[in-house]
């Protein structure tokens, strides 16, 4: 920078352009992933591991199981992953077919779930796939009652943390022949999935089509009912009262394929304050653990996963993490990012197709650049990291299985945090907000 | 063949589904007392005949795929709710989103259905014998709506390929959706819809309404 300048703080220079590119173009931003501004995360709590007040286990043998049961309260068939980490919904359509088969095959490694999304399933998907979710959303791209048989569990889908209250998009160059068919929809057309559902407009409405849902799976499946974080509190325990048997909660970091810019940052709140608040809904209702909660949007690392559920989740799910472990905005397309206007480790133009990653895109010469083999293999190593990490963190605690950690493990860096995480400031017993 | 009877007030509608689920099921059923019962019916998969004597709550033979249903009464929300194929008549009326997301096979409601009927349909038939509701073919992707009635405010609001032919008035038309002209391939098809149906309109007594496709790409010009 020239010396002696001085950059605004309020007017800086990505705020600088996107007024010149509005007042050039007249139509709003849309790009793909999530919040980008800085928010109260997860790397404001650090773990208290043992000492003399606490007993730890030994960091390379001493047993620390990672399983967990999902949909066990009605389903005849509860999911049983070897591992809290799971895959979030992200359709074919807006990732290609080699990036949605090299995700079955990663997390079918590991024994986790996949999950579908906007678009219906493919054969690829299941295919590759032990344990997969069926999305259940507004716009019913490809819903298909044999596919809603073929899955291991149903997700009711009322809103993602990018975007609560706001529908899906996937612009004209991305729906190619197949996506079309698949959806029902001309070639080429911008497509806009529903905000809402189209045959129910309220909770006990929702119960009622969580109860239709069991009948045409005769009770088989596990039911989960995912949110965007806003109202956690009251719409966890709406969704339990509709009859979830898991609830899934997604914080505004977590990502999307098209959104408005400024619906992605200005609209939800953090995954950090949306966990106490869901924990909160389950405990009042006596349901914490039996319903359980699955929390995604800005899952980074073991440590990430470990404090989510400590925090009182039972599993993580991850999207965009799942990406970058498959070779999105890695530095060798840097040149190619930068000629669409991009870099690596800042592409986001996940709506536009031309993804030189070969993920998210529906062109062909550009989707085969993604080994699905060789995507899987990485998904399943970054997989085991994450999971080798909580561990590692939660036998520094103590612990013998990743859910025994709990918010008495976790303190707060700063009071955003301490106030949101509802764990006190660290060396202190402050938790702001906290009711006396 | 003489119809399996359910007694929906002896015994509870997952029995009645589970036996419809089963892999060999009788080819004929009647069901007695549903008294407003959700769900009645629904994610049928087989050529199966089941008549509904009275009236059913939500999602009706839902997901349905080959079986033909009727109810002879009216039907809640969601009647026939993203029906793969097969048939489903209401002697009655119908409430909300009748038919919603309907890839395919037909839906005859003889009396009124409410608002949203036909929404996000993906291929379906849906003949309507009385009026409909408010936003009704809502971002409807394919197939045919067919109104002997009137239609209520914002018929075919950011309707895709659908066609919505309407014998009455038309109260307000939805986002990009125009009256189109009714050429002789309209004719026909509203003609085999109609007899299917078992209804006696003249087609040319109908009027036809579609996408201007005016929304199908995103510009500034277009967004509401």
């Amino acid at each position: 920078m020239t010396e002696g300048l001085r950059e605004s703080a309020t007017f800086d220079r990505a705020t600088i352009h996107a007024i010149q590119r509005a007042a050039a173009t007249g139509v709003y931003d849309i790009r793909g992933g999530g919040a980008k501004r800085r928010l109260p995360h997860f790397d404001d709590l650090l773990f208290l591991g043992a000492s003399m007040s606490r007993y730890p286990l030994e960091g390379y043998r001493e047993r620390c199981d990672t399983d967990v049961i999902l949909g066990a309260r009605h389903a005849k068939y509860p999911l049983h992953l070897a591992i809290p980490v799971t895959i979030a919904g992200m359709s074919f359509g807006a990732l290609s077919a080699n990036a949605k088969e090299a995700l079955g095959r990663g997390a079918g490694a590991v024994g986790t779930s996949t999950t579908t999304g906007d678009g219906g399933m493919t054969p690829e998907e299941r295919g590759q796939s032990k344990h997969l979710v069926y999305q259940y959303l507004p716009s019913r791209y490809g819903m298909n009652p044999d596919d809603l048989r073929k899955a291991d569990a149903i997700e009711v889908v009322l809103g993602q943390g990018a975007k609560p209250g706001g529908g899906g998009m996937l612009l004209g160059q991305k729906i190619t022949d197949r996506v079309a068919g698949m959806r029902t929809l001309p070639v080429g057309v911008d497509q806009r999935s529903a905000c809402r559902h189209p045959d129910w407009t309220g909770p006990d409405d929702l119960a009622i089509k969580i109860g239709e849902l069991r009948e045409i799976t005769d009770w088989e499946k596990p039911i989960y009912v995912k949110i965007g974080a806003t109202r956690t509190y009251y719409d966890v325990k709406l969704a339990v009262h509709a009859g979830a048997d898991v609830v899934v909660v997604d914080g505004m970091q977590g990502g999307t394929a098209a959104t408005q810019d400024v619906f992605i940052e200005h609209v939800g709140i953090p995954t950090l304050a949306a966990i106490p608040q869901a924990v909160q809904a389950l405990q009042e209702l006596g349901v914490h653990r039996e319903v359980q909660l699955i929390v995604s949007g800005g899952i980074r690392s073991g440590a990430d996963v470990a404090k989510a559920i400590a925090l009182g989740a039972d599993a993580v799910a991850i999207g965009t993490a799942a990406l970058i472990a498959l070779g999105d905005n890695h530095p060798r397309h840097d040149a190619e990012y930068r000629a669409l206007g991009s870099a690596a480790g800042f592409y986001d133009d996940y709506q536009d197709g031309r993804d030189p990653a070969g993920i998210s895109t529906q062109d062909d010469d550009l989707a085969a650049r993604l080994d699905p083999v060789e995507g899987g293999r990485r998904l399943a190593n970054y997989l085991r990291v994450l999971t080798m990490e909580a561990q590692t963190i939660a036998r520094a605690c103590g612990k013998s299985h990743l859910h025994h950690l709990e918010p008495e493990d976790l303190v707060a860096l700063t009071i955003e945090s301490a106030a949101m995480a509802r764990v006190p400031l660290a060396g202190t017993d402050w938790i702001p907000g906290a009711r006396p | 063949m003489e119809a399996l009877t359910v007694d929906l007030a002896a015994s509870p509608v997952r029995q009645l589904n589970q036996a419809l689920h089963a892999p060999d099921p009788a080819p004929r059923w009647r069901v007695l007392n549903p008294r407003g019962a959700h769900s009645v019916a629904c994610g049928l998969t087989r050529h199966l005949t089941v008549d509904i004597e009275g009236h059913v709550g939500y999602y009706c033979a839902g997901m349905n795929q080959l079986a033909t249903v009727t109810v002879h009464g009216n039907a809640g929300v969601g009647v026939a709710e993203n029906m793969m194929s097969g048939m489903v008549r209401v002697r009655g009326n119908a409430s909300q989103s009748a038919g919603a997301t309907a890839h395919g096979g037909l839906l005859v409601i003889e009396g009124d259905a409410a608002a949203r009927c036909g929404i996000s349909m993906k291929g379906a038939d849906i003949v309507v014998g009385g009026s409909i509701g408010h936003m009704s073919a809502f971002m409807a992707q394919a197939g045919r709506l067919v109104v002997c009635g009137d239609a209520g405010d914002a018929l075919g609001d950011s309707v895709y390929e659908a066609r919505i032919y309407v014998k009455g008035t038309v109260k307000s038309l939805g986002a990009d959706c125009v009256e189109k002209p009714v050429r002789d391939e309209h004719l026909t098809e509203l003609a085999e819809l109609l007899k299917l149906a078992e209804r006696d309109e003249d087609p040319a007594a109908f009027r036809r309404y579609g996408s201007a496709r005016r929304l199908y790409h995103f510009t500034v010009d277009n967004a509401y």
